[in-house]
């Protein structure tokens, strides 16, 4: 379990992805590649990701649950997919905000 | 969260794709990395509290900004067209610095003990100066509290004061309104606003984090700029509206052909006369209009009036989507505004009071005097407005500018709106001068087509549309208003010079 709060980092231990919190949700068993995410820096990567969890993270992507509670976003690219509590996180909606600077 | 986190993921995302420059020989996001990584040493091994750029735009820009955030120290831009006085008066209160400059401010900014100082040119040939080690891929500070910029206000009312804006805040702003490589490949944005305007330093970032190239035009000359559009392949803009004016006026000049490689046209930075966006409209014809309202405190944009509405104002027949043109738009996600009066309390839809502004990227904080925060996070603009029935936002300007006649608070705003519409009325001030009657009295400073605008004809006007003590007791025609660099109207210099209609007590 890791503390989701709004600007903390994650990194998979099993693959490359690195997130960081746009949503958090307090005490969350969030895992990339099927293996808990530990905070960014800490670890080392060992091992591959786990078969059914190997859809890969894409760069810069928004990734939610579906209740909408949870938003991280892809600091670094991976080949695990990301989940919370079980639940696989799935893009989110791009923003279509116009550009204004 | 670190501002180094935008410009390696770019890094990582589109390593080969040219950030800064010409298409064929401007710095792709690796190379501004690497230079970025190069600057860092040299702050770090400087040992300095702050990096300053005082130089007008250049790829220096975006390379000490995204070094300063590697190193871990503030980044500081100066007004480099500062009177030398005003500049080593601000420079003085930064603390110990590595300043990049232009040659002219070279020696100036060597007076200062604490301040070592680097040409442009040479900054660019060698970011690093002769530091090879100090700073390695990763290691920026993640310290969401860490300061990122320190941007002077423009002082148009007083002494400049500090604005403080954390990583989080740039970073919030950025993540909340940005798409990570949101633009296309042949997209390019054309930043003609200096380095030291908070415009300056959201282009920077949000132009890496979209992918969009970016053009520096560092000297604001209109024709330039409509060259630079067509030489550059630019489909991107954004201009205060003191600049918008003046390309309109040279388009016309040219011919009024339309300019069509635009696809997008944001402005803001000041209130827009209306002629000039109606022209603009025409003249952009398939331009994707944005209006942006947004403070140095408040890490750039949060409002913003978009593309449809522009369009939907220019060909309406409604009077409430026609006046739109006039308002600042809906805030960004993220961001919440409330209007207050004088008692703090909130008010309903279509009251004017305070704007007062909420969100992740709102800073409200200054060196000097601290956060302006209140206990539940809002903070207070100084803005006058009002947020219409559908949410849509009217900003009137500032409150200090607010003109007080016999105890009636009347915005300049009102009073220019209306004179703007004659037709022979390009742009308008309203202030307040002493009045031994009435505290105050308005003197309208307009500028005119023509000779012979009658004075008559716009108090008629005014009072018309507006209640009789909105009639100006003076009008003054000039030929221009005076604006600083970044496009401000300087209502303290109006007030200085038609003093002399006053006949109350000064100060």
């Amino acid at each position: 379990m890791v503390d989701l709060k709004a600007g903390a980092r994650f990194q998979s231990t099993v693959c490359t992805t690195e997130v960081i919190v746009v949503k958090g949700a307090g005490e969350v068993d969030l895992t990339c590649g099927g293996a808990p995410m530990v905070a960014a820096g800490t670890a080392s990567i060992d091992g591959s990701p786990a078969a059914g969890a190997a859809e890969g993270t894409q760069l810069g992507k928004r990734y939610g649950n579906e209740a909408g509670t949870i938003e991280i976003l892809a600091t670094k690219a991976g080949d695990g997919s990301v989940a919370a509590d079980g639940e696989a996180l799935v893009i989110a909606q791009a923003k279509t905000l116009p550009a204004s600077d | 969260m670190n501002l180094m986190m935008l410009l390696e993921m770019a890094a990582s995302g589109l390593g080969d794709r040219v950030a800064v420059g010409s298409r064929t020989s401007g710095l792709t996001y690796t190379e501004l990395f690497d230079k970025a990584q190069a600057a860092a040493c040299r702050y770090r091994n400087s040992g300095v509290e702050a990096a300053v750029l005082c130089d007008e735009s250049s790829h220096a820009v975006p390379i000490a900004l995204f070094g300063s955030a590697w190193a871990g120290v503030p980044y500081v831009p100066l007004n480099y067209r500062l009177p030398p006085d005003d500049l080593l008066a601000l420079a003085g209160r930064v603390g110990s610095a590595v300043a990049v400059t232009d040659d002219i401010n070279l020696d100036r900014l060597a007076s200062i003990d604490a301040v070592a100082t680097v040409q442009q040119g040479t900054f660019l040939a060698d970011p690093a100066g002769g530091h090879d080690t100090g700073a390695e891929p990763g290691d920026w500070n993640m310290d969401p509290d860490d300061i990122a910029v320190l941007l002077f206000t423009s002082g148009t009312t007083g002494t400049p004061k500090s604005a403080v804006l954390r990583q989080k805040h740039l970073v919030s702003y950025i993540l909340g309104s940005v798409e990570f490589m949101g633009a296309g490949e042949d997209e390019a944005t054309l930043v003609s606003v200096p380095p030291y305007h908070i415009a300056g330093v959201a282009a920077m970032l949000s132009s890496v984090y979209a992918g969009r190239r970016i053009v520096q035009l560092p000297r604001f000359d209109p024709h330039a700029w409509i060259d630079t559009i067509e030489a550059e392949g630019v489909t991107h803009a954004m201009v205060v509206p003191t600049m918008l004016t003046r390309i309109v006026d040279a388009l016309d000049e040219r011919g009024g052909d339309p300019l069509l490689g635009v696809q997008a046209l944001s402005y803001g930075g000041g209130k827009m006369p209306r002629p000039v966006i109606e022209r603009a409209l025409e003249l952009f014809p398939i331009t994707n209009f944005v209006n942006a309202y947004g403070l140095t405190e408040t890490s750039s944009t949060i409002a913003l009036l978009g593309p449809d509405e522009h369009r939907i104002a220019q060909y309406s027949d409604a009077p409430t989507e026609r006046a739109r043109l006039a308002s600042v738009g809906r805030p960004l996600p993220g961001v919440e505004v409330v209007i207050r009066d004088v008692e703090g309390i909130d008010l309903p839809a279509g009251e004017v009071g305070e704007i007062f502004v909420r969100g992740e990227q709102v800073a409200g904080e200054y060196r000097e005097n601290g956060s302006l925060l209140d206990a539940d996070g809002w903070f207070p603009t100084r803005d006058g407005g009002y947020l219409d029935a559908d949410g849509f936002l009217f900003v009137q300007g500032r409150n200090d500018d607010v003109i007080i006649r016999g105890g009636e608070n009347m915005s300049p705003g009102e009073i220019e709106d209306v004179a703007i519409s004659h037709p022979n009325v390009r742009n308008a001030a309203a202030i307040g001068v002493p009045d031994r009657e009435w505290g105050e009295k308005i003197v309208l400073v307009a500028v005119a087509d023509g000779t012979n605008t009658d004075t008559v004809e716009l108090e008629d006007l005014i009072r018309s549309r507006l209640r009789s003590s909105r009639v100006p007791a003076h009008i003054v025609f000039v030929d221009e208003l005076p604006h600083n660099d970044t496009g401000k109207l300087l209502r303290r210099v109006l007030r200085e010079d038609y003093a002399h209609l006053g006949d109350g007590p000064t100060g």
